[in-house]
């Protein structure tokens, strides 16, 4: 059933492994929309069942529960006996088909129905190649997630990441669910800090193939990349600002490590100095706005988060409780902070309401790393340790519903969640 | 007897061995005037290049290589405490080594490379490393090691010395270590 695909060599190769994730789904959210994903008419006949991918994509997503649909016998045009439905306590309906094509592409469609109301709530259609029929089933559960709640779905956007595997060590870009893996990036030496630029396009991440932390912008359909900081000393924590142009850094050219903000239209610019300090100043993040920066210092004696203006002034303290706190990641529609915090030597993620500041732990896990928001502002991705292993988990918000995206290809580390397509 | 013959011996020896030119026919360069600040004489002294080009002396350097040799036997890792980047006073002297080492030659680059043990986040562990590399590159400039020629990175904890979790393993990751480009 797992197949190997074939390597395709573009104009610089990628590395494709096939279904290199489970994904296991554990914890019970309060409200989950009872959804059923009817068997597509036809998926048998194609490689990926469109029917499983979009309800794991929407189970995973913690805001819904599959309803059993064996033994229906359903595609875009027929019209359902809602009855039927409500008594299996489904609220909305999914139905669809895949056809294949005498050009080898395949005409996909799908048809969604509130039972409750008996009312169609759309269709979509495309025709895609083989190899894209993952992404549209990823598109049909985005349109299904936005139809019932409101939200855009993040299950047709992307993942990056760090495997290491011995001594070598690959930067990979997967989809959301963790299927689908390709190596943008092959070293013997560590990779750390990917981070996504606001297009989607565009990878920067530290290096340590010279033998000291460099920053590295890499585009990943091509593979071609640009050294933007290799400045004396260390060079690391790249962060982008919301339009795309500016890199925060941290550097430790004058001493120390500082923040930095480079000018990437300009090639060759030289780097400014924001939130100037005797200590270290890392982990830096720009706010939705671009105005704002989160950051790492420890100014005050232990590790805390600040924010400062861009514009510059005092960096005001946003971390008060506990002695080490780091890794500070803003939902894009900037109403949470998570962190790690240590607590009794233990990394715990954290999710703070900065309407309020009050913050909750929101794992049992006692070695999390790195969070990232879903680009929908709903869901984390962050590393961690389960069994002695690496792991990357996704979690909603309040930690109520998580999956594990458990790898093959090595311990795991370092993923960052990829903006909405554009 | 034996002994003026010895001498008569070594006299012929050496008046055997004697150049083609006299010892009393070369032109023997009068450098008091250097001295005494005349430049005219000192003028004429370096106007005749050849009398410059016949004193050249290539130099062989043994005690160099002897440095070179002797570097290898001395330890190029310091250790440090958790959470620390103080130089233990253990080291001292390995560190005295090293800048000794390192001021023989200007041309001599030096990395000096900060790591940590695997507790904590990855950025935040670089910049801890960052701190260590830089107090081992100040005790070195303070023992009057030029500063250019000195690069101190960081690994963070991205290159342990030693894998696992105990302590044991970490105390042998919490360093910095000389590296010679």
């Amino acid at each position: 059933m797992i197949k190997i695909l074939s390597v395709i060599f573009l104009l610089v190769s990628h590395t494709v492994a096939w279904a290199q994730f489970r994904v296991e789904v554990s914890g019970v959210g309060l409200t989950q929309v009872p959804v059923a994903v009817a068997a597509f008419r036809g998926e048998d006949g194609a490689t990926q069942k469109i029917s499983a991918i979009v309800q794991a994509d929407l189970e995973r997503s913690g805001q819904f529960r599959g309803v059993d649909t064996s033994g229906s016998n359903l595609d875009e045009s027929s019209r359902p006996d809602f009855s039927v439905w409500r008594q299996k306590n489904a609220d909305a309906l999914l139905a669809g088909s895949v056809t294949r094509l005498a050009d080898g592409r395949f005409d996909v469609r799908m048809r969604l129905w509130d039972t409750v109301r008996g009312q169609d709530l759309g269709a979509q259609s495309k025709t895609v190649s083989q190899s894209d029929i993952r992404l549209a089933a990823h598109e049909f559960a985005d349109y299904v997630y936005e139809k019932l709640t409101g939200d855009k779905g993040i299950f047709s956007t992307r993942i990056s990441y760090v495997t290491k595997r011995g001594q070598s060590f690959n930067l990979w870009v997967a989809d959301a669910d963790g299927e689908n893996p390709q190596s943008a990036l092959a070293s013997p030496e560590p990779i750390i800090s990917p981070a996504w630029s606001p297009n989607g396009r565009q990878l920067a991440y530290v290096s340590f193939e010279a033998r000291k932390p460099t920053i590295y912008v890499h585009e990943v359909a091509t593979a071609k990349r640009r050294l933007v900081a290799n400045f004396k000393g260390s060079n690391s924590a790249p962060a982008w600002s919301p339009d795309g142009r500016t890199l925060a850094l941290t550097l430790s050219r004058d001493g120390g490590s500082q923040l930095n903000l480079l000018d990437l239209s300009v090639a060759g610019s030289e780097p400014r100095r924001i939130a100037q300090s005797n200590s270290i100043d890392t982990e830096p993040t720009f706010t939705a706005d671009g105005r704002s920066i989160y950051f790492v210092s420890d100014r005050g004696g232990s590790p805390q988060i600040y924010r400062v203006s861009v514009a510059g002034g005092a960096p005001e303290r946003v971390t008060f409780s506990g002695t080490y706190n780091i890794s500070p990641a803003l939902s894009p529609d900037g109403r949470w902070l998570a962190y790690i915090s240590r607590i009794s030597g233990a990394f715990k993620l954290h999710v703070m309401d900065l309407s309020s500041g009050s913050s909750v732990a929101i794992t049992d896990t006692i070695a999390d790393e790195r969070p990232s928001f879903a680009p929908n502002s709903r869901m984390l991705i962050y590393a961690t340790q389960q069994q002695g292993k690496e792991a990357m988990m996704i979690s909603t918000l309040d930690g109520r519903i998580k999956a594990r995206l458990a790898g093959q290809t090595g311990d795991i580390r370092e993923p960052n969640w990829g903006p909405f397509q554009k | 007897m034996k002994r003026s013959l010895v001498v008569l011996g070594i006299v012929a020896l050496l008046s055997a061995c004697g150049s083609a030119v006299k010892l009393d026919n070369v032109p023997v360069e009068d450098k008091s005037a250097n001295f005494g600040g005349n430049a005219s004489s000192q003028g004429t002294g370096a106007a005749d290049g050849s009398a410059v080009g016949k004193g050249a002396v290539a130099s062989l350097d043994l005690t160099k290589s002897n440095q070179d040799a002797a570097i290898q036997s001395v330890t190029r890792v310091v250790y440090f405490d958790y959470d620390s980047f103080a130089i233990r006073p253990e080291f001292q002297s390995v560190i005295e080594s090293h800048a000794k080492y390192i001021r023989s030659d200007k041309n001599r680059k030096v990395s000096i490379e900060g790591h940590t043990d695997e507790r904590g986040g990855r950025e935040y562990n670089l910049a801890l490393g960052q701190k260590r590399a830089e107090a081992v590159r100040k005790a070195l400039t303070l023992l009057g090691v030029a500063d250019s020629q000195l690069e101190a990175v960081s690994f963070g904890k991205e290159k342990p010395a030693v894998m696992g979790s105990t302590e044991a393993a970490m105390e042998k990751n919490r360093r910095a270590e000389i590296s010679y480009r």
